[in-house]
């Protein structure tokens, strides 16, 4: 009996240690998130986190190049960075937002709402230089900018252009200039499938991903839409929304596009191209890259690239992919971290690095020792920088962009319309914009 | 080994003329000692990595929680809970998660009941085919998913290759590219990495059954199938109820080949509960939804063992 009495006792004590230690832990709050003002500026020395995408863009041979060269001018500081795939690039950040694990995260363009909103980047406006906002492109601003302030440096401008092989192309006797609206590529695409040449002249990447809504976004500003209206509802239901769909839907029904479409990833797709399999895709500026080099491409030569093809409104705006460095905002080296990406994202260092990531900087497009490195690409990202296409700017992207990602896959699919599946796209996406 | 064990063998070994005799109140006392603090670093480990977070996650289920750093969370009571059980999607990754474990499991216990028989027979080099069936467990599940993933690869998976070359079909297939297909795709990769774990627990239990009952059974003129109703199949319910709860409990809870083949799609084919909850809390950072679903996830793995226990429990032969 005594010895059940002190168990219980035992057991009770134990409970009550185990509540308070966890409350002890959480700092009394139930994400363990502070309202304290603690000093994170740091003294501008030191080692620092950064975390950064590996998949299109600048190569992790790039980045620690660029790593080796800011160590070199800032002996005090070292920098240690991680690569993750861009899939994982949010959630990455988001689980280690709490322990202040990366200093510097990479940044894409449609989360500075979802993570200035939520806390988990700092704003640099006032570290953020006024002539800035004039040099670079505006389209590269809109990835580190939410209501009015900037939580991070543009590193690169970016967008979907239109690769193609010209050997196919010109053995069925077609020029780059029937390229240069969706119904000529259409046209072209069915003789090369007709010659036989390949048996799906298109590559998509159309996985259940953001991947996917690049995609669709580029094709509806092609058919002259918009994600969302004044109010900041989404409206792809009405008229562009849905002829977008459509055309995608209609191009695998055709045989023209390959079914395989709604597996790949952009890496799939160029890799299809690449091997020969595929004549005609939407890419990132890094695949020109890619496609000519011969330890991962059988087409080298054969890549041509050209601004994303117009559709039926005469309009061809590429879909902003822009990319950021921005700070953690438990980062206690915050100094330091604003010195590495100054660096990083300084004129001279994109311009070295422009065969791989277009610059942010206005003044390196006119400046011919720049230009020469990459003619093609600069050539196209030129006139797709122009006019780009915005994914809807909410705090809560992510859960707006797995709705979408989901219903353009039923209709792709054939499982809805496409009036359907934006229908429910629609009422889904409003409910959850807040 | 448990403690009081260790406590006889130090005895024994370091004091042999006073075995046997009662330690003093005050030697109890030293040794308790010991013990807390041999176990307290394990006990940190513990409390550090499983008991906190699961406290943590269970405050967590009762607040709306939208961001990893928020420091605005208001008391919603179990609104998390109601949100999560009025869910559409939620049902839905349920319905999957609940096809893929019954598919799965019922997969991995035929298959590695032929392979446990097949290694429990008289073979010359044995050793070797047993070693060499265990490689699908040892593989790590990420490569075993990106393995898979290339097998089922629309333009150059060995699966088309084969199935094309054997006439079976015209063309090539995009695996991954129907939800429905997809899902079996997924589960197809998870027998193939599991069936060693059940062939071997299987297998444990087949070379415990006495020679002298397949003999018995013999004499009686038993046939195979017979031997195997009434006399294998009695016996190895110890272990295959060992085999059913862990594996009904670790298919529950599948995540990374989910994660590392299709990422959920298409159409959320392939999304389970367990992915559902992941995307939920750290994609749309709504920790508080989040928590709610593991808990959820936990009270249906805890019924599902309690049935499953409960079931076996009935059979005589049943260690559990």
């Amino acid at each position: 009996m005594i010895d059940s009495t002190k168990r219980i006792h035992r057991t009770t004590v134990g409970f009550a240690l185990l509540a308070s230690a966890a409350l002890m832990l959480t700092g009394c709050s139930v994400t363990g998130a502070g309202t304290s003002t603690s000093n994170y500026e740091g003294d501008g020395t030191g080692t620092i986190n950064a975390l950064f995408m590996k998949q299109a863009g600048y190569s992790e041979s790039d980045v620690a190049a660029m790593i080796k060269g800011f160590e070199a001018k800032n002996p005090k500081i070292t920098v240690k960075p991680t690569f993750v795939a861009y899939e994982a690039l949010h959630d990455k950040i988001v689980t280690s937002a709490p322990a202040g694990t990366y200093d510097v995260v990479h940044l894409d363009v449609i989360w500075p709402a979802d993570f200035a909103s939520k806390g988990i980047i700092t704003d640099v406006t006032k570290r953020f230089p006024d002539s800035w906002k004039t040099d670079m492109l505006g389209g590269a601003l809109t990835s580190a900018e939410y209501k009015g302030k900037y939580y991070g440096v543009p590193w690169g401008p970016s967008t979907k252009l239109f690769f193609f092989n010209k050997d196919m192309v010109a053995a069925v006797g077609a020029s780059p200039s029937d390229l240069t609206t969706w119904n000529g590529v259409l046209t072209v695409a069915k003789k090369i499938k007709d010659a036989g040449i390949v048996k799906y002249p298109l590559a998509w990447s159309w996985s259940q991903s953001e991947a996917l809504v690049c995609d669709y976004a580029q094709l509806l500003g092609a058919f002259g839409g918009q994600f969302t209206d004044a109010s900041g509802k989404l409206v792809i239901n009405k008229g562009a929304g849905v002829e977008a769909l459509a055309w995608m839907k209609k191009t695998i029904d055709d045989g023209l596009t390959d079914p395989a479409s709604v597996t790949f990833l952009e890496d799939d797709a160029d890799k299809s191209m690449a091997a020969g399999k595929t004549a005609m895709e939407l890419n990132w500026e890094s695949t020109f890259r890619d496609q000519n080099d011969p330890s991962i491409s059988k087409i080298v030569g054969q890549a041509a690239v050209m601004p994303t093809p117009a559709g039926p409104s005469g309009d061809h705006p590429g879909v902003n992919g822009s990319m950021a460095l921005s700070i953690g905002a438990k980062s206690t080296h915050q100094l330091a971290a604003w010195k590495f990406i100054e660096y990083m994202t300084s004129q001279s260092v994109q311009e070295e690095f422009v065969k791989s990531s277009m610059t942010n900087w206005k003044s390196s497009y006119t400046k011919t020792d720049v230009t020469v490195s990459n003619p093609d690409v600069f050539k196209a990202a030129g006139v797709a920088y122009d006019t780009m296409v915005l994914r809807p700017q909410v705090p809560n992207y992510n859960s707006v962009s797995q709705t979408l990602q989901v219903e353009i896959q039923n209709a792709l699919l054939g499982k809805k319309t496409p009036q359907q599946a934006m229908d429910d796209a629609v009422a889904t996406a409003n409910a959850n914009l807040g | 080994m448990s403690v009081a064990s260790v406590k006889t063998v130090e005895k024994s070994e370091m004091h042999p003329a006073q075995s046997g005799k009662p330690a003093g109140p005050r030697k109890r006392e030293k040794q308790g000692r010991l013990a807390f603090w041999l176990l307290l670093p394990a006990g940190l480990a513990v409390f550090g990595v499983i008991i906190y977070p699961i406290f943590r996650t269970l405050i967590i289920s009762f607040f709306q929680v939208n961001s990893a750093l928020a420091t605005d969370t208001p008391f919603v009571g179990v609104d998390n809970y109601v949100h999560v059980l009025g869910s559409a999607s939620f049902w839905e990754s349920m319905g999957r998660t609940l096809y893929f474990t019954l598919l799965s499991t019922a997969l991995e216990l035929a298959f590695g009941l032929i392979v446990a028989g097949l290694l429990n027979a008289k073979l010359r080099a044995r050793w070797l085919f047993r070693a060499v069936v265990v490689i699908p467990w040892a593989i790590p599940t990420i490569v075993n998913a990106a393995m898979w993933k290339g097998i089922f690869s629309a333009q150059y998976g060995a699966l088309n290759a084969l199935l094309t070359q054997l006439g079976i079909i015209k063309e090539y297939q995009a695996w991954l590219g129907d939800p429905t297909t997809a899902l079996n795709m997924v589960v197809l990769a998870d027998v193939w990495k599991t069936t060693p774990l059940v062939a071997f627990f299987l297998l444990a239990g087949l070379t415990s059954i006495p020679a002298e009952l397949y003999e018995a059974a013999k004499l009686d003129r038993a046939r195979w199938p017979r031997i195997f109703r009434s006399v294998v199949l009695p016996m190895l319910v110890p272990s295959i109820s060992i085999v059913l709860v862990l594996r009904t409990v670790e298919a529950f809870k599948v995540f990374d080949i989910i994660y590392a083949m299709t990422r959920g799609g298409p159409v959320n084919g392939t999304q389970t509960v367990a992915y559902y909850a992941y995307t939920t809390a750290f994609s749309d950072q709504n920790f508080g939804v989040g928590s709610a679903l593991s808990y959820i996830i936990v009270v249906v793995i805890l019924a599902l063992s309690a049935i499953y226990l409960r079931l076996l429990r009935r059979s005589e032969m049943s260690l559990l």
